[in-house]
């Protein structure tokens, strides 16, 4: 019997370089693969290029070199309107925009229904009743699920999450990962940034290990996941 | 009409006011002594050497040419005075003497269209000089307030980038609020004419002996071809500098480092 053929990435980081001005690599020759139904995540120290990676992938920035293909195609042929939308971000701090939080859904989707961003908000786990609070009425964990809710109604297959947790409490923290898992099990790709040494632990599906812009594998990575000084404290 | 002739008797006496001003520095210690001196003496310099050419560009038979070719000049140089005091605003030569080369086609257009002043060297330098000098103040803040707008909100304007709106829509509200921020004084200013403030062109008109109402009239035409001038050029800073802020391909350039090249 022929083993069925491994699903092609998502999205997919082929030897992505980020040169900035002075000459300092943010990225150097990084490869690295987003799948459908799991959650990769991306983990090394602070400054190590993490969120430049991510943000590659949504096209906030551009490689110095290499390519970043989203189902097959390079990125930089296509419109990067339409693939915002099927590439959604979120951000390490929550960012609402002034006004309720319809006024924020109706960013991501200005035809949205009332119906329609209850809909999304349940997936997030809030109430639908939360529709006419302002941003200033919520809390981090909240705000950060409306975020995610307002990037849901672009309905993206890749879900970029840089850090989402990091300015939240252990409650709200496990919160968030659990519907990352959701979404990962929906099928959607993730690729989650985390220096928290547990939380890589719980969440990864497949791994990706930078150090100073390089990714590292083996032995190197294995030392920086097994480093006490490292944070790891996301219980 | 009872024409206002000071001579150099009268600018002399006026003077008294430039030592009123040394002698309270140097009563305060404010060591500002020497800067209002200078200030005086290179206000005098530069108005008399204006004045001079204006002479020669007014002079009855001079071609209308030398009147249109000083207004260039001043387009120009507005443009570099405004790189000068906002250097932090990237492009601001160029969106500058676009903004006033804007200012001076439009409003003219509306000014000169609707016979409001004949079209004589005599209006187009002074109505140029108006226009031009009253929207570098307001040109300047806008360029500033769109950097440091741009650089505050980077997050907001990254995330409604990420959720597919294109760079017109994600930086409007922001673009929009700089705007705002530069118009308002202009139109507080206009607000208080003639309750608080007599402006400048009138009370040169009273004092050269116009009847009242005319100067008035003459100011009003004069206050709403500035406050369309402002708001003129306050747009097209506005709108050329947001547009450069931004690639292509929709992603915001960062302010605090070169942007980045290749594909």
């Amino acid at each position: 019997m022929v083993a069925p053929a491994p699903k092609p990435p998502l999205l997919r980081f082929e030897s992505v370089s980020v040169v900035v001005g002075s000459g300092v690599a943010l990225l150097a020759d990084v490869d690295a693969d987003v799948v459908a139904g799991a959650i990769t995540v991306v983990a090394g120290p602070s400054g190590a290029g993490k969120s430049t990676l991510l943000r590659l992938g949504d096209r906030l920035d551009i490689p110095t070199s290499g390519r970043v293909l989203f189902e097959g195609a390079d990125i930089a042929d296509t419109d990067p309107r339409q693939l915002r939308r099927s590439v959604g971000m979120v951000f390490q701090r929550p960012v609402l925009f002034a006004g309720s939080v319809v006024d924020n859904l109706r960013v991501a989707d200005p035809g949205a229904s009332p119906e329609r961003m209850g809909v999304v908000l349940e997936q997030v786990g809030l109430e639908g009743s939360m529709l006419d609070r302002t941003g200033d009425d919520l809390s981090g964990g909240e705000a950060q699920r409306v975020c995610i809710a307002r990037t849901l109604l672009t309905e993206p297959k890749v879900l970029l999450m840089d850090e989402p947790t990091s300015s939240l409490d252990p409650t709200n923290r496990r919160a968030i990962e659990a519907l990352a898992r959701q979404f990962a099990d929906r099928g959607l790709g993730v690729m989650w940034v985390s220096h928290d040494h547990e939380q890589v632990a719980r969440l990864a599906d497949h791994l990706i290990v930078l150090r100073d812009g390089r990714r590292v594998s083996g032995i190197d990575a294995e030392a920086y996941l097994s480093d006490e000084d490292e944070p790891g404290s996301g219980s | 009409m009872n024409s206002t002739h000071i001579g150099w008797a009268g600018l002399a006496g006026s003077f008294t006011l430039i030592v009123i001003a040394i002698a309270v520095s140097i009563w305060q210690k404010l060591r500002l002594s020497r800067s209002i001196a200078w200030a005086a003496t290179r206000a005098a310099v530069q108005l008399m050497t204006v004045g001079w050419a204006l002479r020669l560009v007014l002079e009855p038979d001079a071609s209308a040419i030398w009147a249109w070719a000083w207004v260039v000049v001043m387009v120009v140089f507005a443009g570099a005075t405004l790189r000068q005091r906002a250097p932090e605003v990237p492009g601001i030569w160029w969106l500058g003497t676009l903004s006033m080369a804007t200012v001076v086609v439009v409003s003219f257009s509306v000014i000169f269209g609707f016979g409001v002043f004949p079209v004589e060297a005599r209006t187009i330098v002074p109505l140029a000089g108006m226009m031009i000098g009253n929207s570098m103040t307001s040109c300047v803040l806008v360029g500033r307030r769109i950097v440091a707008e741009f650089s505050e909100k980077r997050d907001e304007i990254e995330a409604r980038l990420a959720l597919g709106q294109p760079w017109p829509e994600a930086a409007r509200p922001y673009t929009r609020a700089a705007l705002r921020t530069a118009l308002v004084p202009q139109i507080e200013t206009t607000k208080a004419v003639g309750l608080v403030v007599l402006p400048g062109a009138m009370t040169g008109l009273v004092l050269a002996g116009v009847d009242a109402f005319d100067a008035v009239t003459i100011q009003l035409a004069i206050m709403y071809l500035v406050l369309g001038s402002v708001a003129t050029s306050v747009t097209v800073i506005g709108l050329g500098l947001t547009r450069q802020l931004f690639t292509p391909d929709h992603r915001l350039v960062r302010l605090d480092r070169p942007t980045m090249t290749g594909r």
